[in-house]
């Protein structure tokens, strides 16, 4: 009853978003601002009944309703609760109802905090949400419907495939999806937009919120996944470059592109034409991921069961949504004249440059990642690109960002001085080339790369922290440092914060690459290994037993010129619905570095082959990306950033930009 | 972005969507690793017979003169199970000799295998240590070859040959070379 | 039909017997270097992992391999090349610079430098706008004039 009542709340949506996506523009063309405000209950109930579908389903697996062939496929008794409900999402059908509940949150969002917004604009942009509910709810109702029953209902469960069965991938798809559907809210303000022939730095105040929002969780799912894999594939690595990843990334590089390019259309009315392109890529890259992942035309750990039909009716729901919107940017996209004029060296050429780096290495992941595929399709080679084609891009696009990084928040807008700026950051460049050198120097570690990677984060580090100097005038007058600290809007805090996090992400990665040790050795219960200077004992392993799994665990105490660093417990698991391995390092993280232990295989005879690792500094990866979320919260909570703002600020200027330009936030 | 520019993004997708149309709907398993050993010659092996641990059988068992098949097995793999039938369709009604590898197998059970399940293969060599597998580039068995009368590869099939659809496929290349 | 596949590629995966040693060179600087091949090489039966990350049974006869040859001598290259005799290409996660991927290569440059291409003649366009006509001329004239303390002329979006 309660899975009827689930796919008959679906169906309904689906008739709302129909009206909610037709309606508004037929009462744009008659001018009927009644018809018009029709446009936000539209929203409000697809929203509802997309929460009501999800529930059913969510229930129908808390009770484990085996008569639900979705239940009976994903989900088993004996699984934890936590993973009864990450089950929901944990496949193709429940995950597709998770990004038509997000999609219908956000419409309803923009109806509930968007009174601010002109009601022609606002219904134009829900129409347009809505016509993108259309295009999901249908492949769900007709390809991928949750709620078909399955008669007679077995006693049993397939269950949930134990590699999601990890509380951090309990909660990586939802934020993922969360950041993926986000972007539609900057796509559906695109598209209005573009029909409305018009974008206004409002527009602009309006989109960045939303897009903040969307990349705080981005970036926080991407963390996550990665770190996901760090601690459970069990093989010290975090990431891979596998078109699945890479379909996470792509989102990411194109949003955060946006969130510099839609600071210039608010600043300075300028970048129009190019933001709204942007928008348009994110959102399509959000969707290229769901593609990617459903339609079997690539293989990835990620991907879900492969059914044609299914992939048929996405790529074409793709071509009408991006080509329409590229063929409808095409069209119109003459009429958004720059206004704002600006020197070669200013704030709005680094945003510029940022941009070019970001889309351009967003483009050449796309290459990348679908390269065999076409290489395959036009001449029948069969090719791999892995992760040494996107780190050489990576270095290549992504070092010249960091440079100028240091620079941009520098300069002034308009017209700005290379020699001001090159001067607060003379610090910065020496600690950098020092760095640099001592590396080379050391032959610690010694490569090229590493001192290069290390002077990179060292000058994006420093130039961060000059930059707060100079705003807080430390030097010059340093007794009013802390209140002027105090009295930064909290915009340039978030700022600051996620660009020292990237520093922090790249010094991360510099280190732990270039100086990991490692140990491959086959131990039985007694014996020592050293790695990197700590004393690894295999004290014993012995079986123990989960919920719905077996394991081995292997006890390690890991000492340091003989005084006691830590235990370490490192597990092996069998899952028996399905029956399925899965390793869980044994992972303690210390200030300079992870202690990582990985137990293999059952060598008989009582030993085990074993991997040790100490991976210095890795947790800045996963720090870095912390400061980073948490600089986009800072920065969201700044009041003039607040999604509902723009009401309050319209009183005054509309066209104008609201803070002046002295108040300069980010950049 | 003016003119002929902002047409470039569509161009863009409308070309990409073509391609994942085109490789949705050829058919193609995205798993399958196409075999470069196809028109080269069958890769050099001397490995023992299961019928005989002590006689040697090297790769000019394949150069006959006639089309020869060449299947990797196992007992241990289940869609060789799936298989079986075709094998001896193709063994016993179509009359091709067919030369089993049995694929990191434990001989014993190779043979109980092939007892219970009737032995559709003129000869069975064994491949204990799975080395002849990675020459001839298998990558899961079962995986079938199909080697001309001069002993070079001529066309190979990916997984089990299950359905009349896949010994059509079979026959047709073995009616190639004829 | 997919599914059961699927679940044979399971069991097979299961089921396979481990006969590969797995064990490290004694040598630890070939050791090293067999170790930087296997980071290179594609794991033939799971998605995208280097045989260096994969459990897979075929992963660790390929470690076998890439071992033996390298204590026998091999340079990197002869690795590479006696794999990629057996299974193509494919098998390196670092595609080689040929015909087929000198567009995939200098893609980080093609792309920058269109991109960049598009950013200065679009500049440029806009920096040569077309001059005032006469009637533009004596409006803006009229505007300077009275507007000296008024901050409020309007963007001129629909002009």
């Amino acid at each position: 009853m309660i899975a009827e009542l689930g796919h008959f709340a679906l169906i309904v949506a689906l008739m709302l978003a129909i009206l909610g996506a037709t309606v508004p523009h037929y009462a744009i063309f008659r001018r009927d601002t009644r018809l018009m405000a029709l446009s936000d209950p539209f929203a409000y109930g697809q929203f509802f009944m997309a929460a009501t579908a999800f529930g059913a389903l969510m229930y129908s697996y808390i009770i484990s309703d085996f008569s639900v062939l979705n239940v009976a496929a994903n989900s088993h008794t004996s699984k934890p609760l936590l993973y009864k409900i990450s089950g929901v999402w944990g496949n193709h059908e429940g995950s597709l109802l998770l990004w038509v509940l997000i999609l219908t949150l956000f419409a309803a969002a923009v109806a509930w905090r968007g009174k601010g917004l002109p009601l022609r604009f606002r219904s134009r942009v829900l129409a347009v949400q809505s016509t993108l509910c259309i295009g999901f709810l249908m492949f769900i109702i007709f390809t991928s419907n949750p709620f078909l029953r399955l008669d007679p209902a077995p006693f049993e469960g397939n269950g949930l495939n134990p590699l999601l069965q990890d509380p951090g991938l309990a909660f990586h798809p939802p934020m993922l999806y969360i950041g993926y559907v986000g972007l539609s809210i900057a796509f559906s303000f695109a598209v209005a937009a573009l029909i409305e022939g018009e974008v206004t730095p409002l527009w602009a105040r309006w989109v960045r919120p939303w897009t903040l929002a969307a990349w705080i969780f981005l970036t926080g799912g991407i963390a996550l996944g990665s770190w996901w894999a760090y601690y459970e594939l069990g093989w010290g690595g975090w990431w891979f470059w596998d078109p699945v990843e890479n379909a996470s990334f792509m989102p990411w590089l194109a949003a955060t592109a946006l969130l510099h390019s839609s600071i210039v259309v608010e600043k300075r009315d300028a970048l129009k034409s190019w933001t709204i392109l942007l928008s348009i890529i994110a959102f399509s890259f959000s969707l290229l991921g769901t593609f990617l992942v459903r339609s079997g035309v690539l293989t990835s750990v990620h991907a879900f069961a492969v059914d044609p039909e299914r992939g048929v009716f996405i790529l074409g729901f793709l071509a009408i949504v991006i080509g329409g919107s590229l063929a409808l940017y095409a069209w119109r996209a003459p009429r958004l004249t720059p206004s704002g004029m600006f020197g070669v060296v200013s704030r709005e050429s680094a945003l510029i440059l940022n941009n070019v780096l970001l889309s351009t290495f967003a483009a050449v992941v796309l290459v990348g990642t679908l390269y065999p595929l076409v290489l395959e399709a036009i001449n029948g080679t069969q090719i791999t690109v892995g992760p040494p084609f996107f780190e050489f891009a990576a270095t290549v696009l992504m070092s010249p960002l960091i440079v100028a990084l240091g620079f941009g928040p520098l300069l002034a807008w308009k017209r700005g001085r290379i020699s001001r700026a090159a001067q607060v950051l003379i610090p910065a460049a020496i600690v950098g080339v020092v760095t640099f050198w001592l590396v080379i120097w050391d032959k610690a570690g010694g490569i090229m790369m590493t001192g290069f990677g290390l002077a990179l984060a060292a000058w994006l580090m420093v130039s961060v922290l000059m930059e707060i100097a100079e705003r807080t005038k430390l030097f010059k007058n340093p007794k009013k440092f802390l209140t002027r600290l105090v009295r930064l809007p909290r915009a340039t805090w978030g700022m600051s914060l996620a660009h020292f996090g990237l520093g922090v992400i790249v010094l991360g990665i510099t280190v732990s690459e270039a100086w990991t040790s490692e140990q491959l050795r086959v131990m039985s219960p007694g014996d020592t290994a050293e790695v990197a200077g700590f004393e690894f004992k295999l004290e014993g392993v012995e079986p123990i037993a989960g919920p719905n799994y077996t394991a081995v665990r292997a006890a390690f105490t890991v000492t340091r010129n003989g005084e006691l660093v830590a235990p370490l417990y490192a597990e092996d698991r069998v899952f028996s619905d399905p029956p399925m391995p899965t390793t869980e390092a044994g992972i303690y993280p210390l200030f300079r570095g992870d202690l990582y232990a990985v137990i293999g295989e059952y060598l008989g005879d009582n030993r085990w082959s074993v991997r040790l690792y100490f991976k210095p500094f890795i947790s800045g990866i996963w720090v870095g990306a912390g400061l980073m979320v948490l600089g986009g919260i800072i920065s969201l909570s700044d009041r003039s950033r607040r999604i509902g703002a723009p009401a309050g600020r319209r009183r005054s200027k509309p066209k104008q930009p609201a803070v002046p330009v002295g108040q300069t936030q980010e950049g | 972005m003016t003119g002929f520019k902002r047409f470039i993004p569509l161009l863009i997708v409308l070309l990409l969507g073509a391609v994942f149309f085109k490789s949705m709907t050829d058919g193609h398993n995205p798993k399958e690793i196409k075999s470069v050993r196809i028109d080269k010659p069958a890769p050099v092996f001397s490995l023992r017979l299961l019928a005989d641990e002590k006689i040697q059988a090297t790769d000019a068992i394949l150069k006959t003169g006639k089309p020869v098949l060449v299947n990797f097995f196992a007992s241990w793999c289940a869609p060789c199970r799936a298989e079986h039938e075709s094998l001896m369709t193709l063994a016993f009604d179509k009359g091709i000799p067919i030369i089993g590898i049995a694929y990191k197998d434990d001989p014993i059970k190779s043979q109980r295998f092939l007892d219970s399940l009737g032995n559709p293969f003129a000869q069975v060599v064994v491949d204990r240590a799975g080395r002849a597998g990675i020459d001839w580039g298998v990558t899961g068995v079962p995986e079938t070859f199909l080697v001309d009368g001069d002993g070079i590869v001529r066309y190979r099939h990916w997984g089990p040959i299950v359905g009349d659809a896949a010994i059509g496929r079979v026959m047709a290349a073995v009616e190639d070379l004829e | 039909m997919k599914h059961l596949f699927a679940f044979f590629l399971l069991v097979l995966a299961a089921a396979l017997p481990a006969t590969a040693s797995d064990t490290p060179l004694k040598d630890p600087v070939q050791e090293a270097a067999a170790r930087e091949l296997m980071k290179e090489i594609r794991c033939l039966v799971c998605q995208n992992q280097s045989i260096e990350d994969s459990n897979a049974d075929l992963a660790k006869d390929l470690r076998d391999i890439v071992r033996e040859q390298v204590a026998l001598g091999a340079t990197p290259d002869q690795v590479r090349a006696y794999l990629v005799d057996r299974y193509g290409d494919w098998v390196l996660l670092k595609p080689p610079v040929n015909r087929l991927t000198w567009f995939l290569w200098g893609s980080p440059f093609l792309v920058l430098g269109g991109v960049l291409i598009a950013v200065v003649s679009s500049r440029k366009k806009a920096a040569v706008s077309e001059p005032l006509t006469s009637e533009e001329q004596a409006r803006l004239d009229e505007l300077l004039r009275a507007a000296p303390e008024s901050d409020q002329i309007k963007g001129s979006e629909k002009q």
